[in-house]
């Protein structure tokens, strides 16, 4: 019995020993000069947006049990529906304004999120009930569900380039200094903006997840669905849970995206969809934290690999880390063996 | 009155049916086990009582009111609880949040009903914020039952509590299952240990090829020459 307990601690403590190490090496790196220290740190809130995507794809993955491959052109939908309020609708009611504080986008950007995370809410439900949930009920494959999504994903991005254009837009923004740290680090204001905005959501997300009754109940979904409903549990409202917290990551996921490049590109979710699936096979599918954790190695590396590469290899690195963990290691740096 | 009163359930998975016509009755407060070969449709009986896999022909009635083919999510509601034989705990789940979710559907405070059933299977006691999956199979077991008592049932449902577990382990579940009976809750026993689970029911039955073959007080079958050639190893 203690025997069982402490080979599950030591388990536990092997997989965040590895990411501290890792993390010390980087660190070392960049102190001894062979990388910048700004990639590093830009990369982070690189990797926190890359996070909020793909703890929701990981949620979905551990209650629905398949690849929402949809889901990075869900934050583009995100990003480009803030357009529609920023560029337009809120302009044509008075609401206009850029350069809030040290940032460079206006205070609509703060009204903007609840209408964008409603609309995506509801799209997401209403995909639920339209499409996933019939499927569903006909206990197709995985594989299916998957693949109905890549088509919702081409559907999307479509309707998308259908009412925008191929385009390149921008949110009304206001050019700003970067805040300059020591060793030649300079950070966009906006970057922290985004990085206090990731963090704060992981953390309302922990909270969720482990003191109300719903986020236990989506753990206990996750874990095993039949004894869920056995346990008394609605899965479907479970279900519906899951794709609302997904769909607000997402959506805000996608608006600090179109702020961190900024510019929006109706392509822009569909890249970064594999730094997404990269982030949840590293951490382990179906455990969120384990998908913060990946996202930011994903973001880190990508970024620093710059240095070097023409960042347009960005993607190229994430799938690069998807194999080799899919080789070496294919449970993930917090994955538990079956 | 019966209790429950299942009769002439069909019932399998796609194509195959593997129930051809089972009936069964338990009473209150008794203990019926129901023993028979592998494959014989012990456990697809109890699905199928309990709607994980809904019966295409025969009723299921739970005291007095028809429950065929209802929702496992809805069943708990009327006082049945049901423990499947494997992975029946949420291992990423703490011990104390397993049993929460027992409790899932009740929305008041049920802190006390929680300190009696960790007074009734004190092993857990000790180990109420370790995660589940760090349990050793028996308190894994022990864990089960517990959350499925968090409901205070009337009638429990046991897929082979005893698979898996040493010897020794065996006789402390059997001991568990006769004090939850004894607190009043009725149950339905499904088993391969047929002689201990015999011992200790009111009533039993055997299954085979997804049909009724024998019933008799459990007693009686211990003592019938063909179950003991057939099940109980001579």
């Amino acid at each position: 019995m203690l025997k069982e307990k402490a080979q599950f601690l030591v388990r536990k403590w092997k997989a965040s020993y590895s990411v501290l190490v890792g993390l010390a090496i980087v660190l070392l790196l960049a102190f001894l000069s062979v990388i910048k220290l700004e990639l590093v740190v830009n990369g982070l809130f690189l990797g926190a947006i890359v996070a909020l995507g793909a703890i929701g794809l990981s949620l979905l993955y551990g209650i629905l049990n398949f690849a929402h491959i949809a889901h990075g052109d869900f934050m583009t939908l995100g990003a480009y529906f803030g357009l529609f309020l920023l560029g337009m609708l809120f302009p044509g009611i008075g609401l206009e304004g850029t350069g809030f504080g040290p940032f460079t986008f206006g205070y609509p950007l703060f009204l903007a999120f609840p209408l964008i995370i409603l609309v995506l809410v509801a799209i997401a439900i209403g995909l639920d009930i339209g499409v996933y949930r019939r499927l569903r009920h006909r206990n197709v494959s995985k594989a299916v569900l998957a693949m109905t999504s890549l088509g919702v994903a081409i559907a999307l991005r479509g309707l998308i380039q259908v009412i925008w254009g191929g385009e390149t837009w921008q949110y009304p923004r206001l050019s700003k200094p970067f805040y300059m740290f020591p060793m030649e680090v300079r950070i966009p204001p906006d970057n922290l903006f985004i990085g206090a905005l990731a963090i704060l959501l992981v953390l309302a997300l922990y909270l969720f997840l482990t003191r109300t009754r719903m986020g236990k109940a989506m753990r206990a979904t996750s874990d095993n669905m039949e004894l869920a409903r056995v346990s008394g549990i609605n899965t479907e409202r479970v279900i519906w849970w899951t794709w609302a917290i997904s769909a607000t990551l997402a959506a805000i996921g996608g608006i600090l995206l179109a702020v961190f490049q900024a510019q929006l590109l109706p392509i822009m979710g569909w890249r970064i969809l594999i730094p997404l699936f990269a982030a949840v096979i590293l951490g382990g599918i179906g455990n969120p934290y384990g998908a913060l954790v990946g996202a930011l190695i994903i973001g880190v590396t990508a970024e620093v690999s710059t240095q070097w590469l023409n960042p347009g290899y960005k993607t190229a690195i994430a799938f690069l880390i998807m194999i080799v963990t899919l080789l070496l290691r294919p449970r993930g740096i917090f994955g538990v063996r079956e | 009155m019966n209790l429950l009163e299942v009769s002439g359930v069909v019932a399998g998975y796609g194509e195959t049916e593997i129930l051809h016509g089972v009936s069964l009755a338990v009473e209150e407060r008794q203990i019926v086990t129901v023993i028979g070969p592998n494959g014989s449709g012990k456990s697809t009986l109890l699905k199928s009582i309990f709607g994980l896999v809904p019966p295409q022909k025969g009723q299921v009635r739970f005291r007095e009111e028809d429950i065929t083919g209802m929702a496992p999510e809805k069943m708990v509601h009327k006082g049945l609880c049901y423990v499947p034989q494997s992975n029946n705990i949420f291992p990423s789940l703490s011990v104390n949040e397993n049993l929460e979710m027992g409790a899932f559907i009740r929305t008041d405070d049920f802190h006390q009903r929680l300190e009696e059933v960790y007074r009734l299977l004190p092993d857990l006691a000790g180990r109420r914020r370790d995660n589940a999956g760090a349990l050793s199979g028996g308190q894994r077991q022990m864990l089960a039952l517990a959350r499925a008592l968090m409901l205070d049932p009337v009638l429990l449902l046991l897929d082979e509590p005893s698979a898996g577990l040493a010897p020794n382990l065996v006789n402390s579940v059997f001991e568990k299952i006769l004090g939850i009976n004894r607190a009043g809750v009725a149950i339905v026993l499904v088993e391969q240990n047929a002689r201990e689970a015999l011992g200790l029911s009111n009533w039993g039955y055997v299954l085979a090829s997804g049909q009724n073959q024998l019933e008799d007080r459990g007693e009686n079958l211990l003592k019938n020459p063909e179950v003991i050639k057939l099940y109980l190893g001579g």
